[in-house]
């Protein structure tokens, strides 16, 4: 190994850099915050990088360039697991020939998502190898070190990442991996066809698989002790060990950096030499539950600090048992959709018509805000469509009636297909009316690609799909396109009229977003100029 | 924590220049050698709200987070901030604002993030070298010259 450059890098960018010089072969995802800048970055670094519709189609495109010999890695936010969710479990299973690294980033506070559920949960589930980076070095020397388990024990691995780990700018010094790797194909029927019975002999080689995992894990660098002081001991990983290291500068501290599978006898030797040992994780008790169920005495957070993130604050209260109330934050100014975006236009139309508004994941969620309140329901990507379709099959007709989907391009892309597929299937008795707010970008997460824009991760021309033109081939003929900017009354017209004609329609508002439109301007002028 | 840590919460609304302002007291931190974490949400506090961005630097940084009732500097952008962030001051921190910086010497509004740099430069021992290169990191090359100019002014004022 030479001598390394000294670097400030995000965690995602570390994620990336590794990545690139481990000569990672296919890096494939969804966008989502906090996850979105490591497949742009391994871009700019050269990497073959590409958006996916969806997580699952990334997760199961990464797979295929494990089962052919590659490494490959594949992100997604927390949420967007539950969509790859069906290709994990099993390909925990089949496992890969080169390497498949996950990178899932939880959002603990939900700075940017529905929810904050803890992917560490998934892993358990699956039976899927977990590293927990702590800062941007360890997001960079663990991905190196997850494809490197990947590819010894032919197993995908999970590495598993916050926002602050994400989003945080901390120092690397980059080491040279020599890693290689050959794409080519190997027939391996009983290991790659998951028919039951070669799957019931794939689940019994994984348990047996992580069982050898959790031995070799008790022994493993990727935990370490930092040996402080004798009274009291703390068991955390992630972003929640830089926190407890702060928070409790005489306490020892075990850092777990593989939490899948665990290293019970190494954390029973630690605990059993405090007389107070404390998880201190962020999220679910999942450390504490799981360490407490191995019979070994540790405590665990109020059941108050499962909520949000932590921070040294909070943690020292953890360690002060104390539950007493928190203090509220001031409330800062909240975002709102930006002046003269073109979606305004639309929530507009929706709370002047008093429509029943199914939302969807987007920027455009803040059509719930004042002053437009035009949004009643917003669950996760896609549902927009088919909410809508499950309230006009139940609702009195004259709320049926008002019903109304609205759902961005970059979402109807990710999970909308199957919802018109479902309208177009079982439509209601009232008809229905599905809204495409297509401006022409993701913009929610900094203005990603997708495959309605026609251009690739890197801003390339690619073949387009074209939503109308879908919408057509499936049967769907009332389909009106307006321009937001140009007839603002032809939006609402055109809502109002498919309201009104109760058909199954679809309307698409269509005009760039304005912060991605001189960007779209550079992309086209570039393909005009054949650069 | 080995040794004083300085902690630094710049705030602002999405769009001010909160996150560059950010990058450069960051950059500068760690060209002058000092261990540097900076922390920062994105998403939809981007969307016009209140954004917030942490650095903390010095010998040896655990958290990248400021801890509220600890922060050495908060720097505004928009001076309806201070209110949402006075939390994080510890006593007898600094509030650095716009009122701070001599309109003359700031030529363009959108260089405010840097003038709330320049005038933060002045109470921190770092090299202003190091500032230069931090600046010239985080710009577009077509702003470096004006920026470098009004930066060295206002740090050199009072």
């Amino acid at each position: 190994m030479s001598s390394s450059p000294r670097l400030l890098l995000s965690g995602n960018e570390a994620i990336a850099l590794a990545a690139r010089n481990a000569g990672v072969g296919l890096g494939c995802g969804y966008p989502g915050t906090p996850s979105t800048e490591i497949l742009e970055r391994f871009s700019e670094l050269g990497g073959k990088a590409q958006w996916s519709p969806n997580e699952k189609v990334a997760l199961e495109v990464g797979l295929g360039a494990a089962y052919a010999g590659a490494a490959a890695i594949v992100t997604m936010k927390h949420v967007g697991l539950n969509v790859a969710a069906d290709p994990l479990f099993t390909a925990a299973y089949t496992g890969v020939n080169g390497a498949l690294v996950l990178v899932c980033a939880d959002d603990p506070g939900m700075a940017s998502s529905q929810n904050e559920q803890d992917n560490r949960r998934y892993a358990v589930a699956a039976g899927v190898i977990m590293l927990e980076p702590s800062d941007s070095q360890e997001a960079y020397d663990f991905t190196l070190a997850a494809l490197s388990i990947s590819h010894g024990r032919r197993l995908p691995v999970m590495l598993r990442v916050t926002t602050r780990v994400c989003h945080s700018k901390t120092i690397v010094n980059p080491a040279k991996p020599d890693m290689k790797w050959k794409a080519e194909f190997q027939r391996d029927i009983a290991r790659l066809v998951m028919i039951p019975s070669n799957a019931r002999k794939a689940h019994r080689r994984l348990r047996q698989s992580l069982n050898e995992v959790a031995a070799w894990n008790e022994q493993s660098d990727l935990n370490v002790v930092f040996d402080r002081g004798r009274e009291l001991g703390v068991i955390a990983s992630g972003i929640a060990f830089q926190h407890a290291m702060e928070a409790a500068p005489d306490a020892s501290v075990l850092k777990l950096g593989m939490t899948h599978p665990l290293p019970m006898q190494r954390i029973r030797n630690f605990a059993e030499s405090f007389k107070r040992c404390v998880v201190i994780e962020e999220g679910d008790p999942y450390l504490a539950d799981a360490i407490r169920s191995a019979g070994i005495q540790v405590e665990s957070k109020s059941e108050m600090y499962r909520f949000g993130e932590l921070n040294v604050e909070r943690v020292r209260r953890i360690l002060a048992n104390d539950v007493s109330p928190e203090a509220a934050p001031l409330p800062g100014k909240p975002p709102q959709l930006c002046v003269g975006c073109p979606h305004r236009v639309t929530f507009e139309a929706l709370r002047d018509l008093g429509c029943i508004v199914a939302g969807d994941i987007g920027c455009y969620t803040l059509g719930v805000l004042p002053p437009f309140e035009a949004m009643d329901t917003c669950v996760c990507m896609g549902a927009s469509i088919t909410v809508a379709l499950g309230m006009r099959q139940c609702l009195p007709p004259e709320q049926a009636r008002k019903v109304v989907s609205v759902i961005g391009d970059s979402t109807f892309v990710h999970s909308g297909l199957t919802g018109l597929v479902e309208m177009v299937y079982n439509p209601p008795a009232s008809g229905h009316v599905v809204v495409i707010l297509d401006n022409g970008t993701t913009a929610m997460t900094g203005l990603q690609e997708h495959a309605g824009t026609g251009r690739t991760l890197d801003h390339k021309p690619a073949n387009r799909v074209v939503f109308e033109d879908v919408a057509r081939a499936m049967g769907i003929s009332n389909i009106r396109v307006v321009d937001p900017l140009k007839d603002a009354a032809g939006v609402s017209a055109a809502i109002s009229e498919s309201l009104a004609s109760g058909e199954l329609c679809l309307v698409i508002v269509r005009r760039p977003c304005l912060l991605a439109a001189k960007r779209i301007k550079q992309y086209e002028a570039a393909l005009k100029d054949g650069k | 924590m080995t040794g004083k840590v300085i902690n630094v919460v710049v705030a602002g609304l999405g769009g001010q220049g909160v996150l560059t302002a950010a990058d450069i007291v960051a950059a500068a931190a760690f060209n002058a050698g000092l261990d540097v974490k900076k922390s920062e949400v994105h998403g939809m506090s981007q969307r016009g709200g209140s954004v917030a961005c942490d650095v903390r630097f010095g010998q040896g940084v655990y958290s990248p987070m400021v801890t509220p009732g600890e922060a050495d500097f908060l720097v505004v952008l928009s001076a309806d901030q201070v209110d949402v962030n006075r939390r994080f001051i510890k006593p007898g921190g600094a509030i650095i604002t716009p009122d701070d910086i001599d309109e003359n010497l700031l030529a363009d509004k959108r260089g405010l993030n840097v003038a709330l740099m320049a005038a933060l430069s002045r109470r921190l021992d770092i090299d202003e070298s190091h500032w230069i290169a931090a600046i010239k990191a985080s710009l577009n090359p077509r702003l470096h010259e004006a920026n470098v100019r009004m930066f060295q002014a206002i740090r050199a004022a009072e």
